[in-house]
Order: structure tokens, then sequence, then C-alpha cells
């Protein structure tokens, strides 16, 4: 793998999410060392668990002495979302070869909107470009994660509203996905469903009944929608 | 709060958000070709995911009290009108934060 022209491919692409991270993973670093949990333990489960909502709810359990069985079911609900990610990616990594493990262990958010929208530059191997994007991504939020449990109650920066990053980077994104084949049509989907749950289920339940209305209907308007796919524009 | 109670934690959550990245290939990805609406539903369900994740952003802004929401909305239409106009994806993101932290800072307080 050539590491070089690889990073030096994937950095632009992922410096939204070297903003974002950064802001976010300060702020699990700071919610980690004000519950009182040693701050050594910021990079341990940036590493081995590497999923920003899961870090704030493992700091919220773990101050809150829940069991080890509460943690695994309330982190498979959290997580239930990645199950569409990697369902809509086997196609795309099946020629990445050992590279998948590596792939699949940092499939956040961020990495799954950028490696969908974001084809690799030309001479760049697929594998190569998407392993530097998640490698890149997931060292920027581990070092936020030390930055926010060492220091960041020193910080005189007011960094309020900086993870608005992370809101106008899915809006780029969408915004590329809309102009690919019937990109539109799923993205009103998308953004009906999701609206629709949110009112009915509210904040903090919408998201896998939003995922399964998505999928379903996607999977049921399949006929129609498989046909524009393969009328070019 | 032991340090063994915290590894047990991490490492239990860990495993399972490991899982849930890895179920979908561990069911459906045999080798060879995947199946006709595995390959399907990867390239309808990226646009959808993508609205939805604005949305799952946006879920904690109150329309009805506070600024009403009118920072965050203002900042998306930016941030698409920039891109729309540009073309350029760093002008877009970084433009719009800017914009949002300077009205969330100092505007909307």
């Amino acid at each position: 793998m050539k590491w070089k022209k690889s990073l030096r491919a994937a950095f632009p692409v992922t410096l939204p999410v070297l903003a974002g991270y950064l802001a976010l993973g300060m702020a699990f670093g700071l919610l980690l060392s004000s519950a009182g949990i040693p701050i050594f333990w910021a990079p341990i489960m940036s590493v081995l668990m590497y999923a920003g909502s899961g870090q704030f709810l493992a700091v919220t359990l773990i101050a809150g002495g829940a069991t080890l069985v509460q943690a695994a079911v309330l982190t498979a609900v959290l997580h239930f979302r990645h199950l569409f990610y990697g369902l809509s990616l086997i196609d795309q990594f099946h020629g990445v070869g050992k590279r998948k493990f590596f792939l699949i262990y940092g499939l956040t958010d961020e990495t799954y909107a950028l490696l969908t929208s974001t084809p690799p530059p030309p001479g760049v191997p697929e594998g190569d470009f998407y392993l530097a994007v998640s490698l890149l991504n997931h060292l920027y939020w581990i070092v936020g994660g030390v930055i926010g449990s060492t220091m960041g109650a020193l910080l005189a920066f007011d960094t309020t509203g900086v993870d608005f990053a992370m809101t106008a980077l899915f809006v780029v994104l969408l915004i590329e996905q809309v102009k690919k084949p019937a990109g539109g049509t799923c993205a009103v989907i998308g953004g009906a469903c999701a609206l629709l749950a949110l009112a009915l289920a509210g904040a903090d339940r919408f998201l896998i009944p939003a995922l399964i209305a998505i999928t379903a209907i996607l999977l049921i308007l399949r006929p129609r929608l498989e046909q524009r796919e393969v009328t070019p524009p | 709060m032991s340090n063994s109670y915290i590894l047990g934690i991490t490492v239990v959550m860990s495993a399972v958000t490991l899982l849930t990245r890895a179920l979908p290939f561990l069911l459906f990805d045999r080798g060879g070709e995947p199946p006709k609406w595995v390959r399907y539903l990867g390239a309808v369900l990226p646009p959808a995911i993508m609205a939805l994740l604005i949305v799952y952003c946006l879920r904690n802004v109150s329309f009805t009290g506070g600024s009403h929401g009118i920072p965050e909305l203002a900042c998306i239409a930016l941030a698409a009108l920039l891109h729309l106009k540009k073309g350029n994806v760093l002008l877009s993101i970084f433009g719009a934060t800017v914009v949002y932290m300077v009205l969330v800072q100092a505007v909307f307080v």
C-alpha cells in the first residue's frame, strides 16, 4: 500500500471530520473526566469502541453503575443503525481484501458518509483510500478525547457550535448523493421517514423506526427505482 | 467505580459495537457476487441515510422556543447554497460552521 499517496488523497476529504471529531472527542473527554473516571480510559475507549454516542453512553452507564447486560442491550439498540451501513457497503467493500476488517471496525456515521459519497481520486486504489480515510478519522477521534480529558477545562477558546461541521458535512454529502440516479427520490424518502418518526417517537428513539421504514419503502419501490437506476440520465 | 468494572463495561460495549458493524458482512458477505437486493440497497440507502443523519443532527433543536432553529436552518441553507454555487466541499462546510458559531455565540444568545 502506498501510504503517502493514499493519505495525501484522503486528508482533504477528512478535514470536516477533523473539526467535528476534535470537538466531539473533546466533549467526550471532558464528560469522562468530570464523571470522575480515570483519564487514561479516554484513549482506551476511543481505540476499542470508537463510537461517539456509544462512548457518551458508556460514561453515563459507568457513573450510574449499570450492569454488563444492561450495557450490552443499550449498546445494541443505540448502534442498530450500523446494520444498515454494513448492508449498503457489502458490494463496495468487495475487492478491498484484508483491509475490510479495519474498515468494518471503524465504520462510524461520518466515515460511512464519506466512503459512500467520495470516490478515490484517479491513481489511488479504492481500498487504500478507504483505509486512509477511516484511519485518519479514528486518529482525530482519539486525539480529541485525549485533549478533552486532560485539558478541556483549560481551553480559553469558545468552541460552542463547532460540531455544526458534522451537520454541514451531511448536507454537502446529501447534495452529492442526490446527483446519483434516483438519489433525489431516495433522499426525500429518507427525510420524510425521519421527520415522521421524530414527530411520532421523539428525539431519543426515532432512529430505529425511521431506518426500518426507509428500508421497507425502498424495498417496496425496488421495481420502479431499479429501473431508473439503469436508465442513463 | 473500580478499573476492572470500567474495563468490563468498555469491553462489552466495544464487542457489541463491533458486532453491529460486522453482522451484515457475516450474514451476507460470502465471497462471490452479493445478492441483488443487497447491491440495490447499497445504491439507494446512502442518499436516504444522509437525509436521516441531518434530521438526527437537528433532533434536539427546538423550533417553538429559544432561537426557533433559525441558526441551524440558515446555516444549512448557507452550506447548500455555497456548495451548489462554488462546488468546494471545505468552503461549504467551514463557511457554514463559522457563521453558525458566530450566530450561536454572539447573535442568538
